[in-house]
């Protein structure tokens, strides 16, 4: 049994009790949700926490999913499991139940959770990828009110966030576009197993044409990442399987995969590729049989 | 030979209490389904004190300096222990099992990645570990050994230089076969094949890592030593010669094991630690491995880099096969293997097939990598041999554009060659190969998928079917040529039947999931009568157990299930005459019926087992030269190993797009001889073939240049789940071991022995429509995808 070294623990019973022991002990405090990524790091002792600030009690507040005309709001103590199990957020925003199938296993499912998820900031976190392509906003909150982070600001590099000492990320925002879906790809080595690489898309159309799309990627680089350049090349363009192959051709060219465990540099590339094709055709595919 | 057909598993009644052999559930399991199990970790003794391990973080250093006082200030720690004071007592080092010496402690240099370096002991495990981060080591740094090809340099550092006179990273050479006589076959042969096969180090990874709890009486001078150890009584003898302790003052007690694949029958520096901890506190001391300390620094296995060529005739005939093998052993030699086998029983690289020569030439060396174990359905390296032979079989049919399967049932060695001496000095017991394998592809109803994949393929889809069939040879084994550490791998077995005929059955050998308190219930109650519900199996504890080599390689039914017929059939004989002086007729005028003697010709007369039972322990008197009660003790020695065989198919599909390759379906068709409970051995199967799985599809442990281990976690080394895993179709044929008592061969290792090869070869043919002729494992998506490119890079 690994045994993480000593440190002092708290149960929170608000988000603002929370955010008062953030504050008082500073850098050396953690709050701790679903714990799957945070805990093997203190037994391993590869993380150092001198005070650990438990919120799993305050569920009731931060633990949600309310689908509006147009935003999504999820509360960052939603579990992966509540994600995967609303219909109402699988109706507007597919991307998420298609990650949520395969992220880790049930047993971490059921109590990790979105804020942990992208708090972790890991390079191959699938709902960063997912996060990132739905545009999403970070609502962060400290003793003097709140600030609002897109996630284009949010991960500032492996294992770093816009969180900053005595703050706490409590919502994220997801806005919605009529005429529009999303997809989500994986390869895993294995079921559970982080990403070899794992892509998002989200899709608008108008007029038969493609009036918006991003495409995002995990595992390819030192955060996730969205592409702005296929973003542009989609833009105003007839949906197709060639048009799928320019914009997979185009984001493998432009992310920095590098080779390890997992898989050499090489065959990530060629994965951006694939699964950038397979994630627009099945969100193109979605808005298409959604009208039908 | 019976081919015996049953219906599928689903609509077979698994408790139909046998008396004897059939499928019963097993005895063993109420108390781990309900959490009753008592392994070494659930262990508690008062004054209980734990010990961690302070491991090396580089692969290869010199130890300058050990900075033990601000540990020793600790207020939890008890003591702390390093190399320098166990070389005060002559502990430093111990002797591995195959006779080389390992670092208890190290003292001069740190040899591998998670040696062991120091220990702490303290009041529990969190001031423990929290005291191995206050030692302060100096280290300087050496370069590493890593790559095996690369040992033997000239310029090369020494791992070894421990070893007097030790000059280089050799380890040592063996040969087996005839190579002059081969090369004349090579020579003269239409067709020669030859292929590179590389089989990656692997770890067993038992779901419960190793410990033990070390209890010395300082009064009595006795110590008592709970240990996850799949061999009870030869661990005992080891730590009397390595310890100094008189071995009647040690009992070793193996409770409930969690898995052992092989990893538990090395003695680990962790055991003498814990020992030497109670020893010196006067207290217990608890260690228990963590999982990275567990995937790190114990028994991996294979590690074999190898060149294969085969031999055949335009037609098909294989004429010999001759390899070559540079074997990785990591820092200190501790494969457990017979000492005139230091490549274990590699030399059944022949496979199931006749041929007219072999050759094999090993060189085996250090590197600074952990040592070795038996380690993980190895048999003894038949994994790596039969792994060599399947797959130059299929790349041979290939090359002859035949069928895989064809080529080998024109290849077999035939039913009527038994018993059949291989070229290199194997002789196989028993077998029908061309019906196993005829089984197999009934049941994978393999034409059809043929057909299937031809027009697959003409629609650009990558469908695979792989085969691979087997000769295994477990049950170490004959004295005369096998022991471990200088100890004959004969197992002893005790039978007692109480006076109301219920029995006790004491063991050698030690269970760590394969059912031995139900199987060798059954084997008794088959021989005597008595229903296996009646009949305790008692084993792993060196107090009340007769002394055997233990269980690993497939040798519990192969050697102590031999032990326990044969203990039976002693005390049934007993009975025999009881039984004639209670019916008043002459021993040989009666006749057994399962459960009890009767009279020739009149039924009517006849005592059950249990009224023998009673009568000979109850008043009156006994025949002449028959002692009171009903036991028996016997040792049994093995004429030959057993040699269970198999034949296995798989069909795979390969995502085009991303390469990842899915195991659509696996058929296993395995003859270990008789059966004693189906149920038991289905469960084995599965198990192997998600052992075999694993291996194919994912799992490696892997250094970087530096030697540090790249599969130190779980979440690295990655073992397949439920949703890898196919539905396994099993079936089987029945050909009896002519030497064993029951016809029983062992069972335990066949799948992992004989799935690697059956998922490999699919995958390549797959892949064959794109030219792939070779791939080596773990077929990651990657490594797959790289292949299909057509520039596969080898995972060591």
């Amino acid at each position: 049994m690994q045994v993480p070294g000593p440190f002092e623990y708290d149960r929170a019973t608000s988000v603002e009790q929370a955010i008062g022991l953030l504050e008082r002990r500073g850098e050396t405090a953690r709050l701790i949700a679903g714990g799957h990524s945070l805990l093997p790091m203190m037994k391993l002792r590869l993380a150092d926490v001198e005070y650990l600030i438990d919120i799993n009690d305050l569920h009731d507040e931060l633990g949600y999913v309310l689908v509006e005309p147009d935003l999504v709001r999820l509360g960052a103590l939603t579990r992966h499991r509540e994600l995967l199990e609303s219909d109402e957020l699988a109706a507007v925003l597919p991307i998420f139940r298609d990650a949520e199938r395969v992220i880790a296993d049930p047993v971490v499912r059921n109590r990790g959770t979105i804020g942990g998820s992208l708090c972790q900031a890991d390079p191959s976190e699938d709902l960063s990828a997912v996060c990132s392509c739905l545009d999403a906003e970070c609502v962060i909150r400290n003793g003097s009110g709140q600030r609002v982070v897109p996630m284009a600001k949010f991960h500032r590099g492996p294992y770093e966030t816009a969180v900053g000492d005595g703050e706490m990320l409590v919502e994220v925002r997801i806005p919605l576009h009529p005429d529009s879906s999303s997809a989500f790809e994986k390869v895993e080595r294995r079921a559970g197993d982080w990403a070899v690489v794992s892509a998002a898309a989200a899709v608008t159309l108008a007029g038969g044409l493609i009036a918006d799309a991003r495409v995002g990627f995990a595992a390819v680089g030192p955060h996730t990442v969205v592409l702005p350049a296929v973003s542009e090349l989609l833009r105003d363009e007839p949906p197709g399987e060639q048009l799928y192959e320019r914009a997979g051709a185009l984001a493998a060219g432009h992310c920095e995969p590098s080779t390890d465990m997992r898989g050499t540099a090489d065959y990530k590339r060629h994965l951006v590729q694939e699964l950038t094709r397979r994630t627009l055709r099945r969100a193109v595919q979605r808005i298409v049989d959604g009208r039908s | 030979m019976t081919t015996v057909h049953e219906p599928p598993a689903a609509h077979v009644d698994n408790d139909q209490h046998p008396v004897g052999y059939g499928r019963m559930l097993r005895k063993e399991d109420p108390r781990f389904v309900r959490g009753r199990g008592r392994y070494t970790d659930d262990v508690q003794l008062p004054g209980m004190l734990h010990l961690a391990i302070l491991r090396s973080p580089m692969a290869h250093a010199r130890i300058v300096s050990i900075d033990t006082s601000a540990a020793e200030a600790h207020p939890g720690v008890k003591a702390v222990i390093t190399g320098e004071a166990l070389a005060a007592q002559g502990l430093a080092w111990m002797p591995t099992l195959s006779n080389d010496v390992q670092a208890v402690l190290a003292t001069d240099k740190v040899r591998f990645q998670g040696q062991e370096v120091a220990c702490v002991v303290a009041q529990d495990r969190y001031a423990a570990r929290d005291a191995l981060e206050l030692i302060d080591v100096e280290y300087e740094m050496l370069p590493p050994v890593i790559d095996a090809r690369h040992a033997l340099d000239p310029d090369a550092p020494v791992i070894r230089d421990d070893l007097e006179g030790k000059t280089d990273n050799h380890c040592f050479d063996w040969e087996t076969g005839d190579a002059a006589a081969t090369e004349a076959v090579f020579a003269s042969a239409d067709v020669v094949v030859s292929e590179d096969v590389v089989y990656p180090r692997v770890h067993p990874a038992p779901m419960e890592t190793c410990g033990c709890v070390a209890d010395y009486d300082s009064v009595e001078g006795r110590l008592t030593l709970w240990s996850t150890t799949q061999a009870p009584h030869a661990h005992r003898t080891l730590y009397a010669i390595v310890a100094g302790l008189p071995e009647h003052k040690i009992r070793v007690i193996s409770p409930d094991i969690g898995g052992g694949f092989g990893n538990k029958v090395p003695i680990y520096p962790g055991y003498v630690c814990a020992i030497v901890g109670s020893l010196l506190t006067g207290k217990p001391v608890k260690w228990m491995e963590d999982r990275s300390e567990n995937l790190t620094s114990t028994g991996f296995a294979r590690d074999y880099i190898m060149r294969g060529e085969i031999a055949a005739t335009r037609d098909g005939k294989i004429l010999a096969i001759r390899t070559n093998v540079l074997a990785d052993h990591g820092a200190f030699n501790g494969t457990a293997a017979p000492v005139k086998f230091p490549a274990g029983f590699f030399g059944v690289f022949t496979g199931s097939y006749d041929l007219q020569a072999a050759y094999c030439k090993m060189t085996a060396v250090y590197t600074n990598k952990a040592p070795g174990g038996v380690a993980y359905a190895c048999s003894f390296r038949i994994t790596e041999a039969v792994y060599l032979v399947e797959r130059l079989a299929s790349r041979l049919a290939d090359e002859l554009q035949q069928d895989p399967a064809t080529l080998r049932l024109d290849n077999f060695v035939r039913p009527d060659q038994f018993p059949y001496a291989t070229p290199t000095g194997w002789v196989y017991d028993s077998g029908d190969y061309a019906a196993t394998l005829r089984e197999a592809m009934r049941i994978a109803g393999y034409d059809e998928l043929r057909t299937e994949q031809a027009q697959r393929r003409e629609h650009g889809e990558l469908m695979g079917i792989g085969v691979s069939t087997f000769t295994e040879a477990v049950g170490a084994g004959p004295r005369k040529h096998m022991d471990i550490l200088g100890l004959g791998m004969a197992d002893g077995c005790d039978l007692r039947v109480h006076p109301t005929g219920k029995a006790v059955v004491r063991l050698s050998v030690q269970s760590q999931g394969q059912g031995h308190e139900t199987t060798f219930a059954q084997i008794v109650g088959e021989e005597l009568g008595i229903s296996p519900d009646d009949i305790d199996v008692v084993h792993g504890d060196t107090d009340n157990t007769p002394f055997g080599l233990g269980t690993y390689g497939s040798r519990s039914t192969p050697v102590s299930g031999a032990a326990a017929a044969l203990v039976a059939r002693k005390v049934r004989d007993k009975a025999r005459i009881i039984a004639s002086a209670m019916l008043e007729v002459a021993p040989d005028d009666l006749e057994w019926v399962k459960g009890s003697f009767q009279v020739a010709g009149d039924p009517g007369k006849a005592v059950t087992i249990q009224q023998i039972a009673m009568r000979a322990h109850g008043a009156g008197d006994l025949p002449e030269g028959i002692e009171g009660s009903l036991d028996a003790q016997i040792t049994y020695n093995p004429p030959n190993l057993t040699y269970p065989n198999g034949a296995y198919i798989c069909v795979v599909d390969v995502d085009p797009g991303t390469a990842q390759v899915k195991v659509r379906r696996f058929v296993a068709v395995d003859d270990c001889g008789t059966r004693i409970n189906p149920m038991i051995i289905e469960g084995q199967v599965h198990g192997g073939l998600t052992d075999g799985l694993g291996m194919a599809l994912m799992e490696i442990i892997a250094f970087d240049p530096d030697g540090n281990c790249l599969g130190g976690s779980l979440m690295d080394y990655l073992i397949p789940t439920a949703l890898e895993t196919p539905d396994w179709e099993t079936g089987f044929t029945v050909t009896p071991s002519p030497h064993h008592p029951i016809g029983a061969k062992g069972v335990g290792e066949s799948a992992t022995v004989g799935s690697p090869p059956a998922i490999v070869n699919a995958v390549i043919d797959a892949l064959k429509p794109l030219g792939v002729t070779a791939l080596d494992m773990p077929l990651t998506p990657s490594r797959v995808w790289e292949a299909m490119q057509g520039h596969a890079t080898p995972p060591i």
